[in-house]
């Protein structure tokens, strides 16, 4: 009885530390340790996994390192903490990371209730399911899925859209949950379900994974608006707009054409735009506003490259995953993609 | 002597309250409960105040709010339209499930195998060692595993399930058996059944009384049993056979009909039986060997069988030693079933964690595990040391 008294004050004063250490400013605290720590998820291919080296890469990855580049110059000073869906969210509420950039759905309850602020959206996605279609050949529509097995992630968005889904659509399912991906994924490799759900992007880098890849189809419907993006804790606008911006100048160095190989020579474009947003106006203090030098969208591009390079080479073309931008084009060509200026 | 004497009246008459051991005493106390307290306050306040500085919600409101999620197991009816209480309290269902399902097999399995430790044949002895030692030397979360992975998922799948006397079935989405579908009248069975068993104490008592006047046995069990499956199937015959068996059937997916044991219960059930079965094992061994070897040849001496030396004289001492710790084995159990999580089984833990999640109040959910696992297991220890106040030796 003592004991488990002692052990719940020691966890409350451990909970109260964290939260106070969640108060500081965060882009000094990380100014002073020289890195940021960035929560990413435990491995999913595409989006963050690490590589045969060790280095994480990916989608997600990618805006960690545009962070640390936008503040360093470097955009290889970052730690990361491969985090569950379930732990994700206490591990940023307590100050363990700075930033969670983990395919995380950006809805009204994390914005407000778990006290986090989303700082945009990186990749437009939505609900799918995949079925094995060799074993399930008769199965074209989800609207077929009823007395189906559901293999699902705990803790995500996709878990409530599953419930909403089969009850709207007035049909019965029984769900397998688990708390880590790669539980789920060697459940529904083995046949313990018959359908996988998650978010699209992630359903094509699961198949990926899996033993006969070619055996799996993602079926057509989607079910949800699944708005992914990095978020930090409430409370700290200089981060949260440090975070912000160094997405939207992703954005918008697609839109302005800087390019990883380019960014050098467009520093000499008298382009006046291109100009602004390299920080090479006279007398600029762009950067200086969000608390980091003038260059660092130079930085960012030289780390990551633009959107659109990231996105080929973690998710598009240039990987295996060979998604298509679909809504994730820039605004201009088709997509939804729309950056507010840096003037 | 005697100016010793009026030293200590003396000394005892003048001590101050500085020095008083007792007053000292409380005078500690009170202030270690004073610091305790203000510790406990300054730690709850500094938490609030912190929460509503990161904005985080707090309070335990979020308890009446729909789930919005659907959990796959449940022994009360649950949707995803239930609040979120109920679905904690579908999570604490399961673990009790799990756990009483869990400490009669452990219990039995547990008894056998430490009996078997005994016996003077060499490969019962050598195989319950063998048992043992494996099952005591794995850690339990790669015992769920080995079920969970090992055996229960290379099943075929439904469509090849495995097909087993009587409507059974068995595949990698668990084990299916036909439901019974009791009719009319059925309630006459159930009637028969509890008259058989009322019946059956009522021989129970006559024939230790019989024996104790007379000397002379009367077969107690065989009687019992003819009792308890004799009247209960008389009924049913009676009733005109009122039952009907729901054979489970194959549709798209699954098989439907009929009930379901899912895997996940299944392999968590025996993995957490083997395991804490290993242990009991080990302290009916110690149990029985601490009962003195005078003890068995004193009875073999009055003619006893060996069968007969073990029931009515061993155990009966061998339980005062086993039951103390055979509680912490079954707390243990229960607080094992927690590794539900780790293979999806939709115990308090795994609820609790889904619930944490889609909420974000992590204080108040460990809040709410601390304090269902304290008050299982203060229950449990207060069942069992009732159990063992019972079986003391009483001294007369």
């Amino acid at each position: 009885m003592r004991k488990a008294l002692l052990t719940g004050v020691l966890s409350a004063t451990a909970l109260a530390y964290m939260a106070a250490a969640a108060n500081a400013s965060t882009l000094d605290d990380v100014k002073k340790k020289g890195f940021v720590q960035c929560g990413v998820n435990t491995g999913l291919a595409g989006f963050a996994s690490p590589d045969s080296k060790g280095n994480w890469v990916g989608f997600d990855v990618d805006i960690c390192r545009a962070v640390a580049a936008a503040i360093f110059g470097d955009g290889s000073k970052v730690k990361f903490t491969p985090t569950t869906a379930k732990e994700r969210f206490t591990a940023l509420q307590s100050g363990e990371i700075d930033l969670l950039s983990r395919n995380t759905t950006w809805t009204e309850t994390r914005d407000t209730e778990l006290g986090f602020n989303f700082a945009g959206v990186n990749y437009y996605d939505g609900q799918g399911f995949m079925i094995n279609a060799k074993k399930l050949s008769g199965v074209t529509s989800a609207l077929q899925l009823s007395g189906a097995s559901v293999c699902v992630q705990t803790g995500t968005t996709t878990e409530l859209n599953l419930a909403d889904y089969f009850k709207a659509n007035h049909m019965e399912y029984n769900p397998v949950v688990f708390e880590k991906l790669e539980e789920t994924n060697a459940a529904y490799d083995s046949g313990r379900c018959d359908v996988y759900t998650t978010d699209q992007s992630g359903l094509y880098a699961i198949r990926l994974s899996l033993k006969n890849p070619d055996d799996h189809v993602v079926l057509p419907e989607i079910i949800s608006k699944e708005p992914l993006g990095p978020a930090v804790r409430q409370g700290d606008d200089q981060w949260f707009d440090l975070v912000k911006w160094t997405l939207n100048a992703m954005i918008i160095a697609e839109e302005d054409g800087i390019t990883q190989a380019n960014v050098e020579e467009m520093k000499n474009s008298d382009k006046p735009e291109i100009k602004r947003v390299l920080g090479q106006e006279k007398g600029s203090k762009y950067g200086a506003d969000l608390g980091v030098s003038e260059d660092w969208v130079v930085n960012i591009v030289k780390a990551v490259g633009n959107y659109g390079e990231s996105f080929e080479r973690n998710l598009g073309q240039g990987s295996p995953l060979k998604i298509k931008r679909g809504l994730n084009q820039l605004w201009s060509k088709g997509g939804i993609l729309y950056a507010p200026p840096i003037r | 002597m005697a100016s010793q004497d009026t030293l200590r009246t003396v000394d005892t008459g003048k001590v101050s309250p500085l020095n008083d051991p007792k007053i000292r005493g409380i005078f500690f106390q009170a202030l270690l409960f004073v610091f305790l307290v203000g510790f406990i306050y300054w730690i709850i306040g500094n938490t609030i105040d912190n929460l509503q500085r990161a904005h985080i919600a707090s309070g335990f409101g979020f308890l009446e709010r729909r789930a919005g999620f659907d959990v796959s197991d449940s022994l009360i009816s649950f949707s995803s339209d239930s609040t979120i209480g109920r679905a904690l309290v579908v999570g604490f269902l399961n673990t009790l499930l799990v756990s009483v399902f869990g400490i009669i097999t452990a219990s039995i399995l547990g008894f056998l195998v430490g009996i078997g430790r005994l016996s003077t044949n060499w490969l019962i002895r050598k195989i319950c060692m063998i048992y043992v030692e494996i099952f005591r030397n794995i850690p339990p979360l790669l015992v769920i595993f080995f079920w969970y992975i090992g055996v229960l998922s290379v099943l075929p799948q439904p469509r090849e399930s495995i097909r087993m006397p009587l409507g059974m079935f068995l595949n990698s989405r668990g084990f299916y058996f036909p439901k019974f579908d009791w009719g009319e009248h059925a309630w006459l069975i159930g009637l028969a059944f509890l008259i058989a068993i009322a019946l059956a104490v009522f021989v129970k008592v006559k024939a230790t009384q019989r024996q104790m006047t007379t000397g002379q046995q009367f077969p107690v069990l065989w009687t019992s049993l003819a009792l308890i499956v004799g009247l209960p199937a008389l009924a049913f015959l009676l009733a005109g056979m009122p039952l009907t068996f729901e054979v489970p059937k194959l549709s798209t997916f699954n098989l439907t009909g009929g009930v379901q044991i899912k895997p996940e219960f299944l392999s968590l059930y025996l993995a957490l039986s083997f395991y804490t079965a290993a242990f009991i094992a080990e302290i009916v061994r110690a149990g029985i060997m601490g009962v003195p070897h005078g003890q068995s040849e004193a009875s073999h001496a009055l003619g006893l069988r060996p069968g007969t030396t073990l029931r009515l004289v061993v155990v009966p001492q061998a339980m005062r030693i086993i039951i103390p710790p055979l509680t912490s084995q079954y707390l243990n159990l229960m607080k094992n079933s927690s590794l539900a999580v780790a293979i999806g089984y939709a115990d308090l833990v795994a609820i609790g964690g889904t619930v944490l999640n889609q909420t974000g109040q992590a204080i108040e959910i460990v809040a709410i595990w601390m304090a269902v696992y304290l008050g299982l297991s203060l229950l449990v220890s207060l069942f069992m040391n009732w159990f063992n106040a019972k079986m003391a030796l009483v001294e007369r």
